[in-house]
């Protein structure tokens, strides 16, 4: 009879490369919570996300849109006192839902890193006009005015470039990405 | 001195006048800047995301280039000097990947051996170059201007076990070198929203407006930033902070090069001062100033 693997177990295999401890030592005394900047919009502190993780309560935390919250401010990380990587903790989770494709509801994330990822597989590049429909919709047609006058007064001052670049050794730089793991693009 | 820098794909577009004014300003202290030939995007956070070793990969690739051309690399972007220097200390002490990783940036030629040192812009101008040298170099005193340093995260964080990363002072420093005077800023080392602004804009607008209300109650003229996406957060998005909370925010936010850059006695319109969406040209030169 194999021992359970449980979702406690796939967390911490997620945060595999990782030199800080695993969440299992943590004591529960909230300073990534105390710490965070974005706290207050979150359904689960991180607090509370860590102690659903060792409860294994997989779909609340799946679901939950604290991960979707995380600006990647590290200061959760900096004080906490028993050394657990807590923003790449949200990583680990963001990748573990992005793969499942189950996430909150109203996360724009996922689809953005997809789209910003997929972006710089094929130029080696990132370009913010290309990414804009990724979340600029979301918004509702506020978002799409704004977004475009937006757009419209950085492109007056220069500050956004008509065509996005490609690197030169772009097929150098596609096989190094599929030696790594086969990402479906040709080399 | 001279140095591999990579300017990163953010410095192309919204922050073209970061990328004019870091070459300007190193360029007049006697540093060569020579850009990474064919750099790639470093990943920003999204790639992590997905991939944690591809993300490693795409920086390795960066470093190994840098290796390869015989310097320390300079990053002036935040986010990319994190990734950078993560993947360096990682790739140093994580053997088998390091030789995972090396196999396939064999495909282009290179290979990463982690001998080099990662620096933020900052670092290089205020330790390389040193603060004393800067002074000694101000021709144009910037006198009278009241700047508020504003960090962010990732020029300080995770970095564990090194400087001050609570209550940094460098920037300060730097500030006081060109004759201006730092004010005292609470909220400098808290977060702007990041990439936050396009996938949850209200929170991150929350947090830009802290920021705001902060540099003003503190009567700064202008906020200056070390990190593209601050700079784009913080003054892009004054507006619709303006719109949503009912307030009047006006702050010009610049590069700290550009600050830099004025000192030492670079034009204005060379540092590409005006290309914000609110100017601060008229505080620059306000007589108020000059008297």
């Amino acid at each position: 009879m194999p021992e359970t693997y449980t979702f406690q177990d796939e967390v911490k295999d997620l945060m595999g490369l990782l030199d800080g401890n695993p969440i299992n030592v943590c004591i529960q005394c909230g300073t990534c919570s105390a710490s965070c900047p974005t706290v207050m919009y979150m359904d689960h502190s991180p607090r509370e996300i860590i102690a659903m993780i060792r409860a294994d309560l997989r779909d609340e935390v799946v679901n939950s849109d604290t991960i979707w919250c995380c600006a990647s401010c590290y200061n959760c990380t900096v004080r906490c006192p028993r050394d657990i990587k807590i923003t790449q903790m949200m990583y680990a989770l963001k990748r573990y839902c992005i793969w499942r494709n189950q996430y909150h509801h109203s996360a724009i994330g996922p689809d953005f890193s997809r789209k910003f990822v997929k972006m710089i597989v094929r130029t080696g590049r990132s370009y913010e006009p290309a990414l804009a429909p990724a979340f600029m919709f979301k918004y509702g047609v506020r978002g799409v005015i704004d977004n475009m006058n937006l757009g419209m007064s950085l492109f007056r001052k220069g500050r956004i470039a008509v065509i996005p670049k490609t690197i030169k050794r772009i097929d150098n730089f596609r096989r190094v990405l599929n030696r790594i793991i086969p990402i479906g693009v040709k080399g | 001195m001279r140095y591999s820098y990579f300017p990163g794909c953010s410095l192309e577009t919204v922050g073209r006048s970061y990328d004019v004014s870091a070459r300007l300003a190193a360029r007049k202290l006697g540093v060569e800047l020579v850009e990474l030939e064919d750099w790639n995007c470093c990943g920003a956070t999204a790639y992590f995301h997905i991939d944690e070793i591809l993300a490693h990969t795409l920086c390795a690739r960066n470093l190994a280039m840098s290796e390869k051309a015989g310097m320390d690399v300079v990053a002036p972007c935040s986010g990319c000097y994190k990734n950078m220097r993560e993947t360096n200390a990682h790739l140093k002490k994580d053997l088998e990947l390091r030789d995972h990783i090396n196999v396939a940036l064999k495909e282009d030629g290179l290979e990463f051996s982690g001998e080099q040192r990662v620096l933020h812009l900052v670092d290089m101008f205020t330790e390389d170059v040193g603060i004393e040298n800067i002074r000694k170099s101000v021709v144009n005193s910037l006198k009278g201007l009241r700047v508020a340093p504003y960090y962010g995260c990732q020029i300080l964080r995770p970095k564990m076990g090194r400087e001050n990363i609570e209550d940094p002072e460098f920037l300060e420093d730097l500030i006081s070198a060109t004759g201006a005077e730092a004010v005292d800023y609470p909220l400098k080392t808290e977060c702007c929203g990041g990439s936050l602004i396009m996938t949850r804009n209200p929170v991150a607008l929350k947090l830009i407006k802290n920021l705001l209300t902060c540099a003003a109650y503190e009567r700064a003229d202008l906020i200056v930033t070390t990190c593209p996406l601050c700079q784009v957060n913080l003054e892009c998005y004054q507006k619709k902070v303006n719109r949503e909370y009912g307030t009047e925010f006006s702050l010009p936010v610049l590069y700290f090069t550009q600050v830099l850059g004025l000192a030492l006695g670079i034009p204005e319109g060379d540092l590409l001062i005006g290309s914000e969406l609110s100017s601060p040209a008229g505080l620059l030169k306000s007589p108020a100033r000059e008297a």
